[in-house]
């Protein structure tokens, strides 16, 4: 039996300078290093500091590329303290037999909520009409565009996993009516499935997007999707922003052929198409899908248990499948 | 064959949506349009009127009434009927009917709305994008968790209801305070706005307009909210008292709003165009197509009913 060390692990932390939510707690348990506060380059520090590291936290969506990875030579465990993990060369640590986690469902509910509160702003106009108050605009009542009612709006959520049952279930008592597709059809589900996006589009009214990127979904909402939605198709995406086509989807606002759109994500975050900017049937949202308090938390959370679970050899909670 | 009846129709100019559908069935005059005085107007020209159709909240005060001696029905497009002295209609044995429920779906839609959009921060976060500052500084500010907010509900009536049934699935923990306590309803019941402030994280009012509810949230039941605290408006504007609600959010005795109603539409108080923590809206919870040709259609079926002796379809209780 291995002795206990007197001194904490070492964890290495690959994060963002400002995203630093998780610092303090994990400092209690971890001895932590972190790559943003290198005056190095990171290979250089890497390989000067981190030859022993067995655990990296992943936070943001700061890449951890093949290279990055290959400067780790004792990594054993990529703790994302996100729910997204294309961010990590998944190929590489299968290679390397390193474990990945992910942050589960910490914050399912939130993404929902804001789906849910993105689909309202948008067929609501809720953001675009509180602009026109502060822009002087209200001397008349109803003197504006008007939305559209929830009410028996076909949606089709791309993607039924747990977030996307989640947005199913917050949009029931709206009277929307739910159908989905997703890589299988879900047992006991009420909702009509569709087996493929088109057939969904040409179905559907709104477009929920609750998948998560993979090589099969990169630009599965792309302009003939976007066709088949039509002109009164709203599209909202709380999943990656290269779930969609990003230039045609700008295109396609711009030339009529969808309504509108409520985005939380983008291609080259924080790059956002300019073009956006003046465009009144479109919500635009910084990536704050999991960003309440209580998310962090739950993050938080899960990232100390899969760390406290690895380095006493203890079975990991959310492994994400690495074939 | 007859002539088709004539009915008054008493609107803001702007607003025409009536007139077609009425003209169908009906001849229209309508009050805005001539040059004389209202009362030398009405004298002149509706003495036999039997048919008011009120629309936007131009006052049905006695005064307006005493000039329409042949008056017996006034049926309004909005729900609230704050505008209709109906004390006086009682007196006079004029029927009054409002919207019913064909706005309360999409209220109960937009009051949700309202309410993720402020914890969620969605316009101040959508203002923050299309600044360039996302780009420039970085992440925004931390939202607010929807599950396990306590929310009030003043006044459970049908909006009420469908706002709490819309809530339920984010995990907010529902309570009201309403002049029906019913043991079917099973949510936790207060007596007073007082207590609903003291025991919730956000309220929301949807209740009607009238002497008993006029400021009912006043300094005292912010005060109670709390420095937390969220205040979702879809009534009236006159069911708050406006000038403190502007002091208590721009001096942080509560913490935030989400407005649809003002005492003076379209006045919105400048004092919050520069605020984050509002959330501001032009009475737009009942503005969807699809609500007004509800309105429409309900008030043809009164009028339709009206002058089939038959019973009206959406009657308002004039006690």
């Amino acid at each position: 039996m291995e002795e206990k060390s007197s001194v904490s692990p070492m964890v290495l932390v690959h994060r963002p300078p400002a995203i630093d939510f998780i610092d303090e707690p994990l400092s209690h348990s971890f001895t932590l290093l972190y790559t943003h506060t290198s005056p190095v380059p990171i290979p250089h520090f890497l390989s000067s500091h981190a030859a022993s590291v067995r655990a990296v936290v992943s936070v943001g969506r700061l890449p951890m590329t093949a290279e990055f990875i290959s400067n780790l030579p004792s990594l054993e465990i990529v703790v994302c303290a996100s729910v997204g993990f294309d961010h990590v060369d998944l190929d590489e640590c299968k290679r390397r037999r390193i474990a990945v986690t992910n942050a589960g469902n910490a914050y399912g509910e939130d993404v929902a909520d804001l789906a849910v509160g993105l689909l309202i702003g948008v067929l609501r106009r809720v953001p675009a009409l509180d602009r026109y108050i502060r822009s002087g605009q209200y001397t008349r009542l109803w003197d504006y565009p008007f939305g559209f009612k929830l009410s028996k709006k076909k949606v089709g959520i791309v993607g039924l996993g747990s977030i996307g049952s989640l947005v199913a279930k917050r949009l029931e008592p709206f009277g929307c009516i739910i159908s989905y597709n997703s890589r299988s059809l879900k047992p006991g589900v009420p909702y009509l499935y569709h087996t493929d996006i088109l057939s969904l589009a040409a179905d559907n009214d709104v477009l929920i997007l609750c998948c998560s990127l993979t090589d099969e979904t990169q630009h599965i909402v792309n302009r003939e999707v976007m066709e088949t939605l039509g002109k009164y198709g709203v599209i909202i995406n709380i999943g990656r922003g290269g779930l969609m086509d990003e230039k045609e989807m700008v295109k396609c606002l711009m030339e009529g052929m969808i309504w509108g759109v409520g985005l939380d994500v983008f291609e080259n975050e924080p790059e956002v198409p300019e073009e956006l900017f003046s465009l009144e049937n479109v919500v635009l949202s910084p990536h704050s899908a999991g960003m309440t308090l209580g998310s962090l938390g739950n993050v938080t959370e899960f990232v100390l248990t899969n760390l406290k679970a690895f380095f006493s050899d203890q079975p990991l909670i959310f492994p994400v499948q690495l074939d | 064959m007859a002539e088709s009846p004539l009915v008054l129709v008493h609107r803001p100019p702007t607003m025409k949506y009536m007139d077609e559908p009425l003209s169908r069935y009906y001849r229209i005059l309508t009050t805005h349009t001539s040059s004389d005085p209202l009362p030398i107007f009405l004298s002149r020209h509706a003495s036999s009127v039997r048919a008011v159709v009120s629309i936007g909240r131009f006052k049905i005060d006695a005064d307006f009434l005493s000039h329409l001696p042949s008056l017996q029905l006034i049926v309004c497009t909005s729900v609230g009927t704050d505008h209709v002295d109906l004390p006086e209609c009682k007196r006079r044995g004029i029927s009054v009917t409002n919207a019913g429920g064909a706005y309360s779906e999409d209220v109960a839609d937009y009051a949700v709305g309202l309410l993720i959009s402020f914890l969620r921060r969605i316009p101040a976060a959508d203002r923050y994008v299309r600044s360039g500052k996302w780009a420039k500084y970085g992440e925004f500010q931390l939202g607010i968790k929807l599950s396990g907010k306590r929310v009030g509900i003043l006044g459970l009536g049908s909006i009420g209801s469908l706002i709490a049934k819309r809530l339920e699935p984010f995990g907010c923990i529902i309570s009201y305070n309403s002049t029906c306590q019913k043991q079917s309803i099973p949510y936790l019941y207060y007596p007073d706005v007082v207590s609903l402030a003291a025991n919730n994280d956000v309220i929301i009012l949807c209740c009607a307009l009238n002497d008993q509810t006029r400021h009912i949230v006043n300094r005292e039941v912010m005060e109670s909210l709390g420095k937390n605290g969220v205040i979702i408006n879809v009534g009236r504007g006159g069911l708050i008292d406006e000038k403190e609600l502007v002091k208590c959010l721009v001096e942080g005795v509560i913490g935030g709003a989400g407005l649809d109603a003002f005492e003076k539409e379209p006045g919105v108080p400048a004092e919050l165009f520069g605020l984050d923590n509002v959330v501001l809206s032009p009475h737009t919870a009942i503005a969807t197509p699809g609500s007004f040709n509800n309105v429409v259609e309900l008030a043809l079926g009164n009028l339709k009913a009206f002058f089939l002796n038959q019973p009206l379809v959406s009657p308002v209780r004039l006690d």
